[in-house]
């Protein structure tokens, strides 16, 4: 167990040292400064700009001084904002994109699963075609469409709902939904055929033979079994919330790091796109390890590969 | 017990009726055949390969057929749909239904030729690294772990501020991190064939490794391959909008429909036909792969052959 998590470890640190290896390159290639809309700049400004930024180095001194950073979590400041670090702004932001994350993966995983215990309870009756329909359209429908589309249809056009904005709970249900409708739909369709599949199984029939109510044989039996290919979406999950809340936010205006991100990408502020990114591939990394560990703690036959007893 | 006496001119021989014997059950078919037979019966993977081929037909006639050009600016400015407009026009007073057409021709371009690159540099990684083994394998496959740690998403879009938003880019961009999906399953089922007897016979056989590949390995792992690829196309294309959401799609004045529903976002209140016509059809296109690919992976899983 430990060596498989030292190894995997090994991996993320790998990993980490492409992603930013490659950032660093890639903006250096970028073109466009992030000084360029100041327009009407006296050379003598640009170049004590540049020199501040250490833009003058020669590009190993550069991306050793990067690395350094990083690797001490300094991500430096916003080059377009003046007096504003990058930290802060993610230790300002974050929570809020956290919040929505949490939200939107607590509705993917109830109304996911809700769905698919139904589909697989009423098996081609009219609430299964109702339950599978749904999840297709989910599938289907890219969430930056939705978000819009229930933006006009609650929003504008029945007001039951703020139109953007980030004021409290009831500002934050429409983009949680715009995120997790689609991740919902994927796992009813998981949820159902593996609830399905648990039906043909002995345990199942016992169950019945003993005379236990639908529900209860659901709850205390299948839906624990069924749910393991539920838990291996987890991983792709959360990289779904993650990069599903760099447009929602911005399509919602709330104040979150996914906002950030994309502003910053607009703006060409490299030292933010830079910061943004390592700290969002840091999560997602550590995401999918801790999904994979759990895995093991909830599915005792799975064995981690390079796990000793 | 005593046993019974059964007199000999009982029995008689009747001969052996090859006829019957060689009379099977049911009527040989050849794989792909069956896979095609069970394909059609599947009515939602049929409903959406029509609706891929409507969708085609329309990218590739639509414009040319249209007294309008995607780029023209009419003078009637966000017109909702109407006999002369038939999907409205935009802010710049563009004709919506030609440049939904036109932004087909776009999007299902980058889907495809993404597919297509996926597929070449997916099936040569997996079925070297599969043939290979040994420690070949093992360092082309720990490189596509490191790769498919770094999320995908990031990598894409950091790319594009660096290329600067284009019809290639975007495909570089797609495919740089999509082709491990492939590699992966190629590996997987080169694996799993290279195993089996009739390759061993084959070997024994004489037949190079060319011979292999060509006439072993690529026919029965075309099942698997040709599903992943189907499946990656609506992939891509959800990419591909999500990206031009983000302003990082096409130049203006071309528009593929995510450009097209970032735009009509920003008009939602006051034209909301220009949200409505490009996201239907983004939808309906996706929703047409998915069910295309889900078929044909029923289709071709014998496990569910009836």
């Amino acid at each position: 167990m430990i060596n498989y998590i030292l190894k995997r470890l090994m991996y993320i640190l790998i990993a980490l040292f492409v992603i930013v290896t490659v950032t660093f390159f890639l903006m250096r290639l970028a073109p466009g400064s992030p000084f360029a809309s100041e327009r009407n700049f006296p050379p003598q400004i640009e170049e004590k700009l540049n020199e501040t930024y250490g833009l003058n180095n020669p590009w190993y001194i550069q991306y050793k001084d990067y690395l350094i950073d990083t690797a001490s979590f300094n991500f430096g400041e916003s080059m377009k904002y003046k007096a504003r670090s990058t930290n802060d702004m993610i230790s300002e932001s974050f929570p809020v994109s956290l919040t929505l994350g949490i939200e939107a993966m607590l509705l993917a995983i109830g109304f996911g699963v809700l769905a698919g215990v139904i589909a697989a309870l009423y098996h081609n009756k009219f609430p299964d075609y109702l339950a599978t329909t749904i999840a297709v359209l989910g599938i289907s429908v890219p969430s930056f469409i939705l978000a819009g589309l229930m933006q006009y249809f609650f929003a504008y056009k029945l007001g039951l709902f703020p139109v953007s904005g980030w004021k409290g709970f009831n500002y934050s249900i429409l983009p949680a939904l715009a995120i997790a409708f689609s991740h919902a739909g994927f796992i009813a369709k998981l949820t159902r055929s593996s609830m399905l599949e648990q039906n043909h199984s002995e345990y199942v029939k016992m169950a019945r033979a003993k005379g236990l109510g639908k529900w209860t044989i659901v709850f205390r039996h299948t839906l624990r079994n069924a749910l393991l290919p539920v838990i291996t979406y987890l991983g792709p999950l959360t990289a779904g919330v993650v990069t599903g809340s760099f447009i929602i936010e911005n399509i919602f205006a709330i104040p979150g790091l996914g906002k950030h991100f994309v502003q910053s990408i607009t703006n060409r502020d490299y030292t933010v796109i830079m910061g943004t990114t390592v700290f969002y591939s840091i999560i997602l990394l550590f995401a999918i390890l801790i999904v994979d560990i759990l895995y093991t703690f909830i599915d005792p036959r799975i064995k981690l590969k390079g796990a000793k007893k | 017990m005593t046993q019974q006496q059964i007199e000999k001119d009982k029995f008689k021989i009747v001969g052996g009726n090859h006829e019957a014997t060689d009379k099977l059950a049911a009527k040989s078919v050849s794989f792909w055949k069956e896979v095609f037979l069970r394909f059609s019966q599947n009515k939602l993977a049929i409903f959406g390969l029509i609706l891929l081929i409507v969708i085609a037909l329309m990218a590739i006639f639509a414009p040319m057929l249209s007294q309008y050009k995607y780029s023209d600016q009419l003078g009637v400015y966000n017109s909702p749909p109407s006999a002369d407009f038939w999907f409205g026009t935009d802010d710049l007073g563009r004709d919506i239904f030609v440049r939904i057409w036109y932004g087909a021709r776009i999007s299902l371009f980058i889907g495809i030729t993404a597919a297509i690159i996926d597929l070449i540099i997916g099936v040569l990684w997996g079925s070297i690294s599969g043939l290979a083994g040994g420690r070949v394998d093992n360092i082309m496959m720990r490189i596509a772990d490191v790769l498919t740690a770094v999320p995908y998403l990031l990598v894409v879009i950091v790319l594009l501020v660096v290329l600067q938003p284009g019809l290639f880019p975007m495909i570089v961009a797609l495919s740089i991190t999509g082709w491990i999906n492939m590699a992966r399953i190629v590996r997987g089922e080169v694996l799993s064939i290279k195993n089996q007897e009739y390759v061993l016979a084959a070997r024994t056989l004489g037949a190079n490794t060319g011979h292999l590949i060509l006439k072993h390995l690529i026919p029965n792992a075309l099942g698997a391959i040709l599903v992943t690829m189907t499946l990656t196309i609506p992939s891509a294309i959800f990419t591909e909008s999500f990206l031009s959401y983000l302003g990082l799609g096409v130049p203006a004045p071309q528009a593929s429909w995510g450009t097209m529903a970032s735009e009509g976002n920003k008009a939602l209140a006051s034209a909301p036909w220009r949200l409505f016509f490009p996201a239907i059809f983004i939808s309906l296109t996706i929703f047409a792969f998915n069910a295309v690919g889900d078929g044909l992976r029923d289709a071709l899983d014998p496990k569910l052959r009836k």
